[in-house]
């Protein structure tokens, strides 16, 4: 009898997978099935709990669940095939590291008996992989598979988030065993870190309150560790300016009157001149990355520097720092605001004054400006104008080059988690599977895909996933016939020998959107783009692709040139 | 500065490679890596010789920490320590003269004579790497057929140790 009972409970690790992906709270998985997966793929038709979208090309999956994860509280998922179902899905993954975004993607390979043995559509996942994820396992039994996704999920989402592969050869998933899904884990060898020393938040307090020119650098790490609301109270308490990284926009309220915008290779003169000046700078959740310092001997000369970030390692790696504070964003934000209200002293007032003053000055320079009466399109109208239209409410994906930048720069965002794109990797092609994931975990709202005519064709073929779910995004499309940014170097660094920018042959990219079933038009003129935007957001329930052929000329400024200081930009 | 980091990780597939491919990845030196099981079969120890500077080793270590299937790690180089590191050299010693002269170098050294032919010997030699060269350099008049060095292993003096 117990036999039988014991034999009727033995799921398959196929089950085994659909049952530990419901207990996760997983709605949605962006795959590809193929042959090391089709177990999987028959236990998820027989279920309705988990729903799956089928991209066009694995790395579209990839980007798809990051877009999920990013504009969502929760990990993305994803699901493809072995060998080359795994390749296709590196990008995302790299991009997924070096963005911390919380992902698991599964996948499929070839039956244990073969690992090894060059079979067909086999390749070690595991070591191509491991150096661009938080972690990777290769499930060897069914027996181990329900606690591994359950790691998996739980070292993807903790401490500094990151993509983890779970590898399931084709036999595992056709094996049985009875299923049960760890309520918790405990991992020896893995302990993030939650909040900080008593001691250095002291220290920290001190030394901001002691500041007569300080700076808040905030990053990524705000949004990814849900400070936004701590972040802004701490800066509203100390009337502190505030910069964001490219990352980090909408951790911050852009509307308010502390943000000097973002700072950068191409942030604003304020932000950059204000952290060379700075005589403390608080960075919260910024990892010193190489496009926010320019030349790092010459980065925030006169300034001592408090640290948050929950990564150790994030911590004096480029940047020596006078007070680290290793713990999660908004533990440590919520600690310091304690602190600054425990403490006796108060910033001074004058110096403050004198400070903002300095400021203002520097921010009369105007340095976003641009030419509004062009009878071309300015790409930055464009942005101006759908972040107007869409009062700043939209959810902005974006790919990579001149586009992107105008997008950091011209929408204005005051929420977190609102501006997705790849500020680690610099993946193009990311902006339309982005969107595609934001817009499933955000069936109702506004999702513009700012994007440009040579990155929008790294993942064309989304659009025929875009059209079977009918996702109702908006693609801006800055078309300017040239790969921009590097058309921009070439111009200021290579005495205009524009190799291999220019974009010959491009499609009728209203035919094209027509093609796959979508809306498509093409704006050449600017007293017709604001028009266009209107309309393209009045069609609810539609894809439209607005190709706005764009000023060839117009470059990104301000700019610090490669090997520069803050304080050395080029300016319009 | 060199630097000799011991670190206890999960005893699974792929952890070697974790460790290995950070050091690569990041542009690392790796001067020795050793590794095995420790009593807990769970578990093995690595001993990793590197050098950098301040700044660099302690990247090392953080990335050492982050890595998932790392459970702790100790700088034997902040401690008084203990190193040691075995080498297996085999010479050839077809005169007797020459026999003569590398037993009594061996004894000099502390080494053992572990395998003899009537051509070669095995010399089996223990200590700290200095050690080591110096004695690679003593037999060096004769002709050394093969040096097999494992690479350095430390541990701690007094209470200090690396455990759970």
């Amino acid at each position: 009898m117990s036999e039988t009972a014991s034999s009727s409970t033995a799921i398959t690790g196929a089950e085994i997978f659909c049952r530990s992906l419901q207990a996760e709270g997983v709605d949605v998985v962006f795959g590809y099935p193929g042959g090391a997966v089709l177990h999987i793929y028959d236990a998820l038709y027989r279920q309705d709990k988990v729903s799956h979208v089928l991209v066009r090309h694995e790395q579209g999956a990839v980007h798809a669940a990051e877009g999920y994860a990013k504009s969502s509280d929760k990990p993305g998922v994803a699901l493809v095939t072995s060998g080359p179902g795994a390749t296709n899905a590196i990008t995302g993954i790299a991009d997924a590291y070096m963005d911390s975004v919380p992902l698991v993607v599964f996948t499929g390979q070839v039956p244990t008996s073969l690992i090894g043995n060059d079979a067909f559509q086999e390749v070690d996942t595991v070591g191509i992989t491991r150096p661009c994820v938080k972690h990777n396992f290769l499930v060897k039994d069914v027996k181990d598979l329900a606690t591994t996704i359950k790691k998996a999920f739980y070292v993807a989402t903790t401490g500094r988030p990151g993509p983890v592969v779970v590898d399931i050869p084709k036999d595992v998933t056709a094996a049985s065993c009875e299923f049960e899904y760890p309520e918790s884990i405990h991992m020896r060898s893995y302990n993030p870190t939650s909040g900080g020393y008593t001691g250095q938040i002291d220290k920290a307090v001190d030394l901001i309150l002691s500041a007569k020119q300080p700076m808040i650098y905030t990053g990524g790490g705000v949004i990814l560790g849900k400070g936004s609301e701590a972040l802004t109270e701490f800066t509203r308490k100390l009337g502190y300016p505030i910069t964001n990284t490219l990352m980090g926009l909408g951790g911050y309220p852009s509307s308010d009157k502390q943000f000097l915008g973002m700072l950068g290779m191409h942030g604003t003169y304020e932000a950059n001149m204000a952290m060379h000046h700075a005589d403390v700078l608080i960075a919260i959740g910024a990892r010193f990355d190489d496009r926010v310092t320019g030349n790092i001997e010459k980065f925030c000369p006169h300034a001592k520097i408090v640290h948050v970030d929950v990564d150790p390692s994030s911590i004096s790696k480029n940047v020596k720092v006078d007070v680290p504070i290793v713990g999660e964003v908004e533990p440590v934000l919520r600690a310091l605001i304690k602190a600054l209200d425990a403490a006796n002293a108060k910033p001074d007032p004058e110096a403050l004054d004198a400070w903002w003053k300095q400021i203002r000055e520097w921010q009369s320079q105007d340095c976003l400006k641009y030419d509004r009466d062009s009878e071309l399109i300015k790409p930055q109208y464009v942005v101006q104008k759908f972040w107007e239209l869409t009062q700043g409410e939209a959810f902005v994906t974006s790919d990579v080059g001149q586009h992107q930048m105008w997008a950091a720069q011209f929408y204005g965002f005051d929420k977190p988690n609102r501006w997705i794109n790849s500020g680690g990797l610099g993946t193009m092609g990311v902006g339309l599977p982005f969107a595609m994931g934001v817009q499933f975990a955000h069936p109702d709202a506004t999702v513009g895909c700012i994007t440009g005519e040579a990155s929008i064709q790294m993942c064309i073929q989304e659009l025929s996933t875009c059209y079977q779910y009918q996702l109702p995004i908006k693609i801006l499309n800055l078309n300017n016939r040239y790969l921009g940014m590097v058309r921009q170097w070439q111009e200021f660094f290579y005495q205009g020998r524009y190799a291999m920018s220019y974009m010959d042959a491009l499609p009728d990219f209203v035919k094209l959107a027509e093609a796959y079933g979508h809306v498509g038009m093409r704006i050449d003129q600017p007293g017709d783009v604001e028009g266009a935007i209107k309309e393209a957001l009045a069609q609810k329930e539609r894809l439209v692709f607005l190709d706005f052929i764009t000023d060839q000329s117009e470059n990104v400024y301000p700019m610090i040139p490669a090997g520069a200081g803050q304080n050395e930009m080029i300016l319009v | 500065m060199r630097h000799i980091i011991s670190v206890l990780l999960e005893n699974e597939s792929g952890a070697l490679s974790r460790v290995a491919g950070l050091f690569s990845a990041r542009g690392y030196n790796i001067e020795s890596l050793t590794v095995a099981p420790t009593d807990d079969p769970s578990l093995s120890r690595m001993t990793i010789v590197t050098s950098g500077s301040d700044e660099i080793v302690e990247q090392i270590t953080k990335q050492l920490n982050k890595l998932v299937d790392v459970i702790k790690l100790l700088d034997m180089t902040a401690h008084p320590h203990i190193e040691r590191e075995m080498a297996l050299i085999k010479v050839r010693v077809g005169e007797a003269a020459d026999r003569e002269e590398v037993k009594r170098l061996t004894d000099i050294f502390r080494g053992r004579i572990i395998d003899v032919t009537q051509q070669t010997y095995v010399i089996e030699i223990t200590g700290e790497g200095s050690k080591l060269d110096a004695f690679l350099e003593a037999v060096s008049p004769f002709p050394v057929l093969e040096v097999v060095r494992s690479g350095v292993m430390g541990i701690a003096r007094g209470d200090v140790a690396l455990q759970l």
